[in-house]
Formats: C-alpha cells, structure tokens, sequence
C-alpha cells in the first residue's frame, strides 16, 4: 500500500465518515468536513508534478486476485496526473460552491457527500488504475454513484427519469467496454495496460483488433455522451447544479476522452480507429452546437454545449492518430498537433464549463428560474457574477484573449493540417473537416452570446421570478471567479501548462514517438500571426454576429429541424416496445396450462433425443442376442398392450382402474417370467394396494368423463405421446443391444455369500451392499404418509382462496 | 424378445403421456402410474432378459440374471408407490377444496 493507493482509497474512507459527521455534528455544514480531503489530494498530486515532468513514473501494487492477474496496480503518468489535478482541483470548488448552493436544513446533505466522495474516489480510480479489470471496476462505480447523484431529489419524475437513462445508456457502454478488455486479455494474456500497450505491435495482426476496439469505442462513446448517445446528458441536468458541474462537464463526461487517449498507442495508426473517433466527434461537435441553439433553459444550452465540445476533444483525439501512420518522420510531429490542441482544449473546457455551470446554479438560486426567456438585465444585479459568466462564455465562444481563443485556434490548425493527409481517401473527405469545425464555432458562437445577453442584459423582468435577484453569497462566487481566472491567465500564459501537463500527457498517449529520454516540446503562442485560422476566427465571429442578430427570426433555429425523428423518441419508444414485447412474449408461452407446459418438456424431449440419436455414430441397433419368445410370453405381452391401450376408451372410472390394474399384474407376470421373485411379490403386494386406494378415493372423487375436447388437442396430444413412445423404444433397443463393458453383478453375485452371507443377491444388495438407497426409501415413505395425514387432517383458516376460482 | 419388449415399452408410454396431457386429474394419476410400469420394464430389459436363473444363490445354477437393476426396481416401486398415494390424496383435496378436477380450470390468477 503506497500513497498513490491512498490518494484513490482517501475519498471512499471519507465517504465512510460522512453520516457519522452528518449526524453528530448538525451545527457546521457537512461540507467543510469534505472540503479538504480534495484539497489534500490536491496539493499532493502537485507535489509529484516534478517527478512526472522529468519523465518519471510512479508505479504502485498491490496484489489482489493474483490467480487471474488482477492486482490493484496504481500508474501515475503525464495523462494520469493531468486527469487526477482536474477531478481534484474542481472537485475541492464544487465542493466549496455545494457549501453555499445546498441548504443543511432542507437537503439531505449527508447522502450528497457521500455519493460525491464515492464518485471522486471512482474517478481517481479510473484515471489512475494500470489494471483493465480495476479500473472497469471503477468505471461501474462512477456509473452507480452519477445515477445517485442525478436522482439525488428522488422525489421528483424527471430526476428518476434522467437518472435510469444515464445509467441505462453508460452501464450499456461499460459492459462492452469490459468485453472489449477480455478481448485484450486474450490477444495479450495480461490485464495490464501498460504491458498492453508494449504489445501493441502483437495486437495489430490478431483477428480480434477490430471486435476489441469497437466494444471499448462504445464504452468511450456512451460515457463521454457522443453521437448518438448523447441523449442521456441533458436529461442528468437534472441533478443539483454542482453534480452538473463536477460530473456532467469536467470529469465524468471526460472519462470516455481518458480512455480513446490512454487507448491510442494500442489502436493509433488504424484507419478504422480514425475514422471512428474523429468523425463520431465531428457529428457530436456540429450536431451538439446546432441542438444548444435551440435550448432555453441554462442548464439544457450548457449540456449541449458540452456534448459539442466533447465532439470536439473526441475528433482531435481521432486528428492526432493519423500521427501514428508517420511514426518516427518529422511529419508525425505535425499531425501531433492535434493530439496537443485535445489536451489544451480539454482542460480548458473543464475550467470553463465549471464556471459556466456555477454560474447557471447561481441565477437558478437567485432567481428561481434557469429559463432564459424570463431572465435578463441581471448584469447590474450581479456584477460578479456576469464577469465570470462574460469569462466564460467569451472562452467557450473562442474569443482572444482567453484560454479557449487559443485551444480554437489549434483545432483549426489541426482539421487544416488533416487536409494534407494523404492516406485513407483523406484527399476527398479532409475538405469536410475544416468546413464542418468552421459551422460548428459559429453555432458555438451564437449559443455562447445567447446564453451571456440573454439572462444578463435586456430588460428586466424582476417583477416575474421568484425571488427578488441579488448577489450570491461570497463562498459560492469565490469558486467561479477562481475558475474564471484561470480561463484569463490559461490564456495569456499557456505554456504555463504546456510545459508541466500537456508535454508529459503527450508522452503518455505518443509513446512510440520519442526516442528514449527526449520529451515533446509544446510551445503555445498567444499569436501566431496572420495565417489561416485567424482569418477562420474573423469568419466565426462576424457570421456569429450575423446570425446572432437574426436568431429570433430564424425559424430554423428555434424549431425543431425533425420533428418526426427524434433520438429520446426512440429510445423512449424503444424501451417502451421492449418492455411490452417481453411481456406479450412471456403472456404467448406462459399460459398457465399445465398441458402446454407439459408439452414444451416433451418436445424438447422428443428434439433432443432425436437429433442426439440421429448424429451419433455410436448407436447400433443389434438384435443378434436377443432372446425368443414364448407363447406366454406373447400371451402377457398381448394383453398387457390390450389393457394399456384400452385406458384412455374406458368408459367409467373403475373401468380405467380395473384395466391400469391390470396392466400392473401383467407386469408382474413379468418379473415372474424374468426370474425376479421380490419384484414380483412387491409388485403383486403394490398394486393390490394401489388399486385399493384408488377404488377407495375415486368414490369421493368427480364422475369420470369423456374429455370433452377439440379434435385438434387430442391430436396433438397424440402427437406428443407417440413421438414420447418412439423416442423410449428407440433408447430400449438400442441400450439392450450395446454393452460397452462387463456389469459390475459378476461382483454382487461372487461375493454375496462370502461376504454378505446371503444367498438372495436382491436382498443382499439392499440392505448391504447399497443400504443407503432402502434408508432413504423408507425416509421417502415415511414422508409421504405424513404428507397424507396432514392433507387429510389440514383444515384451511378460510376457504376463500378457492371460491374465486 | 427384448425388441417386443420395446416395442410394449413405447405403448406404454405413448398411453401414459397421453393420459398426462388431458384435463381430468384422474386420467393424469392414472397416467403416472402406467409411466412407471413402462420406466419398471424399460430398467429390466435393459439388463437383457432370460440370461439365467433368478439371483438366489442356493440354485447352483450357471449364470444368473443380473441383481442390480432388480434392486433399482424393487426400490423404485416403494418410492413411486409412496409418491402417488400421496397425489392421489392430493388430488381428493383438491377436488374437495375447488369443486374441480379440471386442469384447465386449476390455475393460478392473473396477478400472481
């Protein structure tokens, strides 16, 4: 146990505390408990940052299922610290903003905290785990604690709503992410990553490359909400406004992101994985920006949003790929680029957003309301406030001179750069590229404006809300404006990052591409001159305005574009036709009839032991030892048929008695012929006593009637009872006539004498050599004549059970 | 004479299976018990019949017929004799408690 297994295990032991805080100290809000268990990570994951930016690597076991190659193995690299400095980092702001957002009287903060703390340590986990199966483990678990926390008002429809379809939607991606790993773990024979990735070479030609990497795409997919599964993020908006923040904008969404970048050096290079991540995050990233243009209200446009700008990071992982194809040329170098721009942008993207989501949370409890058409003139309100909501959206817009301007930029130089491509028909299709990320900024661009002048400036319509707007609480405004400067100063000084996380982060998803010991050298520049991509920024923004200014006229824009077709439609619908499907199909064969039940066993019955007969090449059918017969023998044989057949003709009940009984003598006559004395005295005993009881019970039993069926049942019925017949007279035959080796009798007869000392081998083998059998028997018959005295003497308490039938 | 036997085997339980696919309680117990008289039979000539005398060794004969299947069968007409003396009462109480002994009738209800 080292202290990087402390930095996952830190928050679920926190977690374990908080009811005991909650309840025991009522006075201070749980919260400040909580606080600084992010704060410590926090400053300690810092504490490593020299040892990473020196290329080193900290590596931790500890030896759990060692028989199947799982050990809880903790990796910290470049990626792994980038990922762990996020989730703590505003983890320890959320935690700071929930303080001053949920009341400690009204909400049941105890549960809030410990679902929070479940997920932060399920975070780390992932991010940090080398192992495939740990840190699938730690996937479920953030699954479990989002869909807590999206219902945490389990009171209401929508929360439970939204809360199943995440889980629905990202346990689906997990479990074929964990199949995806499996496939790994065939291909290589180990579940860890890193050994992994050192056999990616060996991967490349196995059958199984594909299957794997479609299974974990889908896992990447669901969780980071990309086209087409997207539709479960907007619903979790649901959840209080800083889950919103911490989960559904910086870190959850982002493990998908974490997971086709720590994947990239096993899949890099591929085609199939190009284009499969780059154009899944182009589609998410134009169709997100064209569905937050629609939205009203603040937490919905804020959820689009991040669906696009996922679209965006996931597309520039894909960018970045094409690297791997150029492995060890300068041009690699330049396809890098991408690969850089998705790192910047990704942490720019949680800075912002944070922000942004804090934001909505504080005009939602200062006012009452998220929805932008009955908000607006709050900048004079809330001056604090809308500076960060300025900050942010101008950094979401791509606006100089904040961070996202700059991680823009590096997105239009890398679908430039992409153009240049010339493997995998890029020559056709890389047109598409820089046009589609040229709509989709103009779209962003627009929602961004929407979202900044439509709640704080306009008229104001104070006398509509709720309550009477006014500045939030410091504690709740000090996390926001933290994350607002850091958008002004990631901005301004950017290779304030490039040189601590973004190099080492590269060397964890390019590893091929360094020779032992160089490092990457990332250098990003506020301004790079008049090229390309400014003159695609100029585009955005005066198209922005454009379109900006005619938004409320534009019906294409405010309406929905489909309204037949719609993904929630389906996937309601979908789930709806299941459920109903499955239940007409269990209505269709459970019947309730033992009749059908019935013959379901004996066609699977007649099936089975047909097709095993007939593929067998081991059943003979040999009739040489047969023994003859004699005219008794026929005799019996005869009349034993007669009486059998004759049963179900029979027409009154002592008929059907007397003839069942008299196939029960016959079989007597039998084991006299077949020289089995005890059997036949047994059986004679047996059925006297049997056709005793049954003349005696059928006195009080109903007349016996003619079924009164359709012909079509007892066809069936007969159908059944001869293929049933068949099937018995075939398995007869063909073990009478094949004995693959001696009988163990030769034993029981040698012996019994000498070491029984009986001369009646039948008894000898019952009560000596397998005595257990009679014990049990006599224990069967004992059971059934108590069972018998307790039906006869049970009485029911009410006879109502029966009267509805 | 096995292959006759056989043959009296599939009868058996064609009739058998039959009687348990109808609606009458009754004809089902009685269709039990034909079952068993088919399985008794099918245990015995599966050992091959008329091998030799009965298993009492103070015949001195040559070869006997095999004891162990006589065994199984000695011990399985105790137990399904137990088990439909015990559904034949079942049958009686129920047709005392629910006025029927018909199985299309004998369900259970809709919400259960």
């Amino acid at each position: 146990m080292s202290l990087l297994h402390i930095v996952i295990i830190l928050p679920f032991i926190a977690a374990a505390l908080c009811p005991v805080l909650y309840r025991n100290a009522r006075l201070i809000h749980t919260g400040w408990f909580v606080l600084p268990v992010p704060v410590f990570l926090f400053i300690y994951l810092m504490g490593r940052l020299p040892q990473i930016q020196a290329g080193e690597k900290l590596t931790a076991t500890v030896p759990w299922i060692p028989s199947l190659g799982v050990d809880f193995t903790v990796h910290l690299d470049g990626l792994g610290l980038l990922f762990s400095l996020l989730i703590t980092g505003i983890g320890a702001l959320v935690i700071l903003y929930s303080i001053y957002y949920l009341n400690k009287r009204k909400e049941a903060i105890g549960h809030f905290y410990v679902y929070l703390l479940l997920f932060m340590g399920a975070m780390l986990g992932v991010v940090l785990s080398d192992n495939l199966i740990v840190l699938y483990g730690f996937w479920e678990l953030t699954s479990l604690s989002s869909f807590l926390l999206i219902a945490f008002w389990h009171q209401r429809d929508k929360s439970r709503y939204g809360a199943l379809k995440s889980l629905l939607i990202t346990v689906f991606g997990g479990l074929a992410m964990l199949s995806g790993f499996i496939l790994l773990y065939l291909m290589t024979g180990t579940f860890s990553l890193r050994e992994i990735i050192g056999s990616a070479d060996l991967i490349e030609s196995h059958g199984l490359f594909v299957p794997a990497m479609l299974l974990i795409l889908l896992g990447a997919f669901t969780k980071s909400a990309q086209f087409p599964f997207h539709i479960w993020l907007p619903d979790a908006m649901e959840a209080p406004t800083p889950v919103s923040a911490y989960l559904h904008s910086a870190t959850m969404v982002k493990a998908g992101l974490y997971l086709v970048a720590r994947f990239s050096p096993v899949f890099a290079g591929e085609p199939s994985w190009f284009w499969l991540v780059s154009a899944a995050g182009i589609v998410t990233l134009l169709y997100g920006s064209y569905r937050a243009l629609k939205q009203t209200d603040l937490k919905s446009m804020l959820a689009f949003s991040t669906v696009s700008q996922l679209g965006l990071i996931m597309c520039l992982l894909g960018l970045g790929s094409a690297a791997a194809v150029y492995s060890g040329t300068s041009d690699s170098l330049f396809y890098v680029k991408a690969t850089t721009a998705a790192i910047f942008h990704l942490m720019n993207h949680a800075v912002f957003k944070g922000a942004l989501f804090m934001v909505a949370g504080i005009v939602d409890h200062e006012t009452g309301t998220r929805d932008i058409r009955r908000l607006g003139g709050l900048m004079t309100v809330m001056p604090v406030t809308f500076s960060a909501a300025l900050i942010g959206t101008f950094a979401m817009a791509g606006l100089p001179p904040f961070n996202g301007f700059l991680s823009k930029e590096m997105f239009f130089t890398a679908v430039l750069n992409i153009m240049e491509l010339n493997v995998w028909n890029m020559q056709f299709w890389g047109a598409f590229f820089p046009v589609i990320a040229w709509i989709a900024s103009i779209f962003t661009f627009v929602y961004s404006m929407l979202l900044l002048f439509r709640t704080f400036t306009g008229k104001k319509q104070f006398e509509q809300l709720d309550k009477q707007p006014h500045e939030a609480p410091l504690g709740m405004l000090l996390p926001p404006v933290v994350l607002a400067s850091l958008a002004v100063v990631f901005g301004l000084f950017p290779n304030l990052l490039s040189y601590s996380l973004i190099e080492p982060a590269m060397a964890a998803i390019h590893p091929v591409m360094l020779a032992e010991g160089a490092r990457f050298h990332v250098s990003i520049e506020f301004w790079h001159g008049w090229t390309t991509e400014i003159y695609m920024t100029i585009g955005v923004v005066a198209a922005g305005i454009i379109l900006f200014k005619l938004h409320p006229r534009l019906k294409i824009i405010n309406q929905p574009l489909f309204s037949g077709v719609s993904l929630n439609k389906t996937y309601d619908g979908g789930l709806k036709a299941l459920d109903r499907s499955a239940w007409r199909l269990t209505g269709r064969y459970m019947t309730g009839s033992i009749r059908h039940y019935l013959i379901y066993i004996f066609a699977f019955l007649i099936v089975a032991v047909a097709v095993t007969m007939g593929g067998s090449a081991n059943i003979r059918f040999d009739m040489s030892g047969y023994a003859p017969m004699s005219l008794y023998e026929a005799v019996i044989i005869f009349v034993l048929v007669v009486s059998v057949i004759a049963v179900p003709f029979a027409r009154t009940r002592l008929m059907a008695i007397i003839l069942t009984g008299a196939a029960g003598y016959m079989v007597t006559l039998f084991f006299v012929i077949f020289r089995a004395p005890d059997l036949a005295l047994t059986q004679m005993i047996v059925e006297t006593v049997s056709v005793m009881l049954f003349l005696l019970c059928f006195y009080h039993l109903p007349k016996w009637k003619r079924e009164l069926t359709k012909l079509r049942f007892k066809l069936s019925n007969f159908i059944i009872s001869v293929g049933v017949g068949a099937v018995m007279t075939l398995i007869a035959l063909s073990a009478s006539s094949s004995r693959s080796f001696e009988s163990i009798s030769d034993y029981f007869l040698k012996e019994s004498y000498k070491l029984a000392g009986g001369k009646n081998v039948v008894n000898v083998i019952l009560v000596d050599f397998r005595g257990f059998d009679t014990l049990l028997e006599i224990v069967v018959l004992g059971i059934a004549s108590y069972g018998i005295y307790a039906l006869i003497k049970l009485k029911l308490e009410s006879d109502e059970a029966g009267k509805g039938l | 004479m096995e292959l006759y036997m056989s043959l009296a085997i599939g009868i058996i339980f064609t009739v058998g299976v039959y009687l348990i696919l109808s609606r009458s309680l009754l004809r089902i117990i009685l269709g039990t018990s034909l079952l068993t008289h088919g399985v008794h039979m099918l245990l015995l000539t599966m050992s091959r019949l008329k091998t030799g005398a009965a298993p009492l060794l103070g015949q001195k004969a040559d070869a006997y017929v095999d004891p162990l299947p006589q065994a199984l069968i000695l011990t399985s007409i105790v137990i399904s004799f137990g088990v439909t003396s015990f559904f034949f009462v079942l049958a009686y109480k129920a047709y005392q408690k629910l006025g029927t002994d018909d199985m299309e009738l004998l369900r259970g209800k809709d919400d259960e």
